[in-house]
């Protein structure tokens, strides 16, 4: 009776998902600008003339994949770059202004071939049925390489740009107002994934004999109600190859970590050494067994600014001359490494040690730092037998080690 | 005819869409979702060196007595998401998306085209709609808020607050001088305040100006408020009307509407949607047009059409067999929801009555009836008789040309890029290479920079 049905055939439930050797790290870029250090501009490889083409983004991300990595993010947000964390600045000497993170990665997607595909989507002034089907359509043009980073945002003057709700001002990460910011998050994020699974893989039919295109008992309603936002479903775009593709959060604070434990895929965090380290994976599984979600495999990243050269005092050099180039020393959330590729695969292996799966590097100098990931880093992990020498998956589940899960409404019968 | 210069034509392709146009039961017909569909028909639309691919949208599945709607084509990727991937797949295609003004917010909308612009180079078309129903707000964080007659005055304000967002960058104040470290040339880059009935807002907007300053503007709705919002604010109108005499009588009205915004005539084109079926020969083309409108309309599909009407469950009723005997239900509650035909039946006891005489003077089925009663395709012949025609009615001013929705997806462009497009260009009406890098450029449409010298200049 039924017709031909579409299936997505190398992304089948249950199949053995990738080779990934538990000895190998999973190693990401995060695409920022021209890169995270705020004088990154005014260097030489930097061509910030370039920032807002096409041309840009795609040269960095095929530098990356050339590397092999597991995927790049992209940063983004709803306002202007700012120094200060909670309020914006008139700065004239920094990069300022950016381009969507999600169209980013679709613009690249057709471009590339096996790196993941991970856009920063800004959860607090936007609709999550609007960014359930964007990503879900960034995984049907990869093929099965996207994912989600979320983010929240507690500026009050990214509220006025949309003017339906006012932010109180806060000065850290830890008060009540937040604390909803990320509850909101975590609501915004279930949402996400319901719609994701609001068809099952099977829906679409194409019955000639009975004129029905879906089988819409295959469709579901999420029927999502909570203080934020309603949500009725189902999507608008069919499920997105991976089923679900992967979510991952930055998170510095218990209040994130919850976040990444019940909701996340992979939780990028800032140790400064293997001790912290290892306090902060201890802090992520306790949450994520109290989420029940202890059997599931949840990455925990650590992310590291990198400045990297043949020699170390070349890399020193150069991060004393951009700290010269922006008139004040660049301080970051995260470690602030600059050294050699030898010395950073010895820091990355003992992360590793204290229960990190994986890195995402912040290249200082995008147009420096990254092609001394991809050709330096790398060759030299691998050499150490820790980094894969060639994709081993098509998604970017697979390369994460992740199964292709199954869909939340599909009955057991079907 | 006059001796006018010949108007040069405008050419653009619609993605087949979820509606009973698409003929997904046509062994030809492939995906509506994956990538490689959206890139073969894009592709096509290049190398025919049409205008643009334009891209519809609905936020929420249709519905009909209750249930999703599931004859049709179901389910659509997101507009703005796909339209940036077509653009690493295509040089010069314009890339034009719908995107609704209610159940978004400008700094976010602003944001998606300026990035689509420069991601593009210059190749970013948005077509305006509005809607009000809680049905679609079900699905958002505000819900259904907001009143019917308040979605023009929700939609000018939308616009208006974008394109002070567009504006709010001027162009000049990248300077990235690695020598003295000058970034930005403007500490205020950005800067707006719009202070509204419908949107209160204010701050530093993030996106630098893009190629074409704005994306250009379509506007799709019929109604007077329509009309006027399309002449006051709209670089294209996407219409209904392709037909001589129907299609006459808007393009006069629209561009007749012009003058009094201080606007000129080539300021704002009008841009139907139009359907066709090509055969070697006229008769051949008649006869595909025919099985094609049978495709289009199964024996389920004729039910539920009827359903439009009669605003009951009619399942019982057999397609092949004669109409209902019982009267249509008028109420405001309606069994379909989600889309917009159901208002084009008015007074659904004179059309049930209409229809049943038609069905028995005719000895119509059901299905015959919906089938003779529904649109014929626009344009239907050989490919020389349809160049021609097409090429008449743009000369007649029925339009400044067209937006062909073909019946098949990828493919259904393919014969008409291969045969009725070198026809034109033989005729001397339409290109046989792009002139510029940008969408405005294609259309003939100034920049808005530009748009603002020649206005001054003016004055």
């Amino acid at each position: 009776m039924p017709g031909p049905v579409i299936s997505y055939g190398p992304f089948q439930e249950g199949t053995p998902v990738s080779s990934t050797s538990p000895s190998h790290l999973h190693l990401a870029v995060a695409l920022d600008g021209t890169g995270w250090h705020p004088a990154s501009w005014r260097e030489q490889a930097a061509r910030p003339h370039e920032l807002f083409t096409a041309a840009h983004w795609i040269d960095q991300v095929a530098e990356a994949e050339r590397g092999l990595l597991d995927f790049v993010t992209f940063e983004d947000g709803l306002g202007l770059q700012s120094s200060h964390r909670f309020q914006p600045d008139d700065r004239t000497d920094q990069v300022r202004g950016r381009l969507d993170a999600v169209l980013i990665a679709a613009r690249v997607a057709p471009l590339t071939r096996h790196i993941g595909l991970v856009p920063t989507a800004v959860v607090t002034h936007t609709e999550p049925f609007h960014i359930s089907k964007a990503i879900a359509t960034l995984d049907h043009v990869s093929t099965g390489r996207a994912g989600l980073r979320v983010q929240i945002t507690a500026r009050p003057n990214e509220a006025d740009h949309f003017g339906r709700r006012t932010i109180a001002r806060v000065d850290d990460y830890d008060g009540p107002v937040v604390r909803e910011l990320f509850d909101e998050a975590a609501d915004y994020v279930e949402v996400v994934r319901r719609l994701w699974d609001s068809w099952e893989d099977d829906a679409e039919i194409r019955d000639v004999a009975t004129g029905r295109f879906i089988d819409r008992d295959k469709l579901h309603y999420i029927d999502f109600e909570g203080p934020h936002f309603n949500v009725k479903g189902p999507s608008i775009t069919p499920r997105p190859p991976q089923g679900q593709p992967p979510v991952t959060a930055l998170a510095h604070q218990s209040v994130p970590y919850r976040l990444v434990a019940r909701q996340a895929d992979i939780g990028y965090v800032t140790p400064h050494d293997a001790e912290q380290a290892r306090a902060i994976v201890a802090e992520i599984r306790s949450e994520q067994e109290a989420a029940g979600r202890a059997g599931e495999l949840l990455h925990v990243f650590g992310d590291l600014v990198v400045l990297l050269d043949d020699e170390q005092s070349a890399a020193e050099d150069r991060r004393a001359r951009l700290d010269t180039l922006a008139g004040e020393p660049y301080e970051s959330d995260a470690r602030i490494f600059a050294g050699t590729p030898a010395q950073l695969a010895d820091l990355l292996q003992e992360l590793a040690e204290a229960g990190l799966s994986g890195f995402r590097l912040r290249p200082a100098v995008t147009g420096h730092d990254l092609p001394a990931i991809s050709r330096r880093l790398v060759p030299e992990l691998q050499r150490r037998g820790a980094f894969r020498t060639a994709y081993e998956a098509d998604t970017l589940r697979g390369l994460l080690g992740l199964a292709r899960p199954a869909n939340r409404y599909a009955t057991a019968t079907a | 005819m006059s001796s006018k210069p010949l108007k040069q034509i405008h050419l653009a392709a619609h993605f087949p869409g979820v509606n009973n146009t698409t003929v997904w039961s046509d062994p030809k017909a492939g995906s509506h979702i994956e990538f490689a569909s959206f890139a073969h028909f894009a592709r096509t639309a290049e190398r025919a060196r049409f205008d643009f691919l334009f891209l519809a949208e609905g936020l929420r599945l249709r519905e009909q007595g209750g249930k999703i709607y599931d004859l049709d084509v179901v389910g659509r990727p997101d507009t703005f998401t796909v339209l940036a991937a077509l653009a690493a797949v295509t040089d010069h295609l314009g890339l034009t998306g719908t995107i609704n003004s209610t159940f978004n917010e400008p700094y976010e909308v602003a944001r998606q085209f300026a990035s689509l612009d420069h991601l593009s180079g210059g190749r970013s078309a948005w077509n305006v709609v509005t809607s009000w129903d809680a049905f679609t707000g079900e699905n958002f964080r505000r819900g259904g808020f907001l009143p019917q007659d308040e979605r023009y005055s929700r939609a000018k304000e939308f616009l208006a607050t974008a394109n002070e967002l567009f504006d709010s960058w001027h162009g000049d104040e990248i300077l990235a001088d690695q020598a003295t470290g000058t970034f930005l040339s403007d500490a205020k880059a950005g800067s707006f305040v719009h202070r509204g009935q419908h949107f209160d807002i204010h701050g530093r907007f993030n996106v630098p100006r893009s190629p074409q300053g704005r994306p250009v503007i379509f506007q799709a709705g019929d109604s007077e408020e329509g009309r006027e919002f399309a002449a006051s604010s709209a670089d294209a109108i996407f219409s209904r009307y392709a037909t001589l005499e129907a299609g006459q009588a808007f393009y006069r009205d629209v561009k007749n509407r012009l003058a009094k915004y201080g606007r000129r005539h080539d300021q704002l084109l009008i841009l139907p949607a139009a359907s066709f079926v090509l055969g070697d020969t006229d008769e051949e083309a008649e006869e595909l047009a025919k099985e094609v409108r049978r495709q289009q309309v199964s024996g389920a599909t004729a039910i539920k059409h009827l359903e439009f009407v009669w605003n009951r469950d009619l399942s019982s009723y057999d397609p092949d067999g004669p109409l209902p005997d019982v009267d249509p239900v008028v109420s405001e509650d309606h069994i379909s929801r989600g889309r917009a035909q159901v208002r084009m039946y008015r007074d659904p006891l004179a059309t049930a009555r209409e229809w049943r005489e038609l069905a028995a003077a005719n000895r119509w089925s059901i299905r015959d009836l919906v089938i003779e009663t529904g649109n014929r395709q626009t344009f239907v012949g050989s490919p020389a008789t349809v160049a021609r025609t097409i090429d008449d009615f743009v000369q007649s001013d029925v339009s400044d040309g067209f937006i062909l929705v073909p019946h098949i997806t990828p493919g259904g462009l393919d014969d008409f890029a291969d045969t009725v497009v070198p026809l034109l260009q033989e005729r001397g009406v339409f290109r046989t290479e792009y002139e510029g890098p940008t969408l405005r450029h294609h259309l003939g449409l100034a920049h808005p920079d530009h748009e603002a010298r020649d206005e001054r200049a003016a004055s």
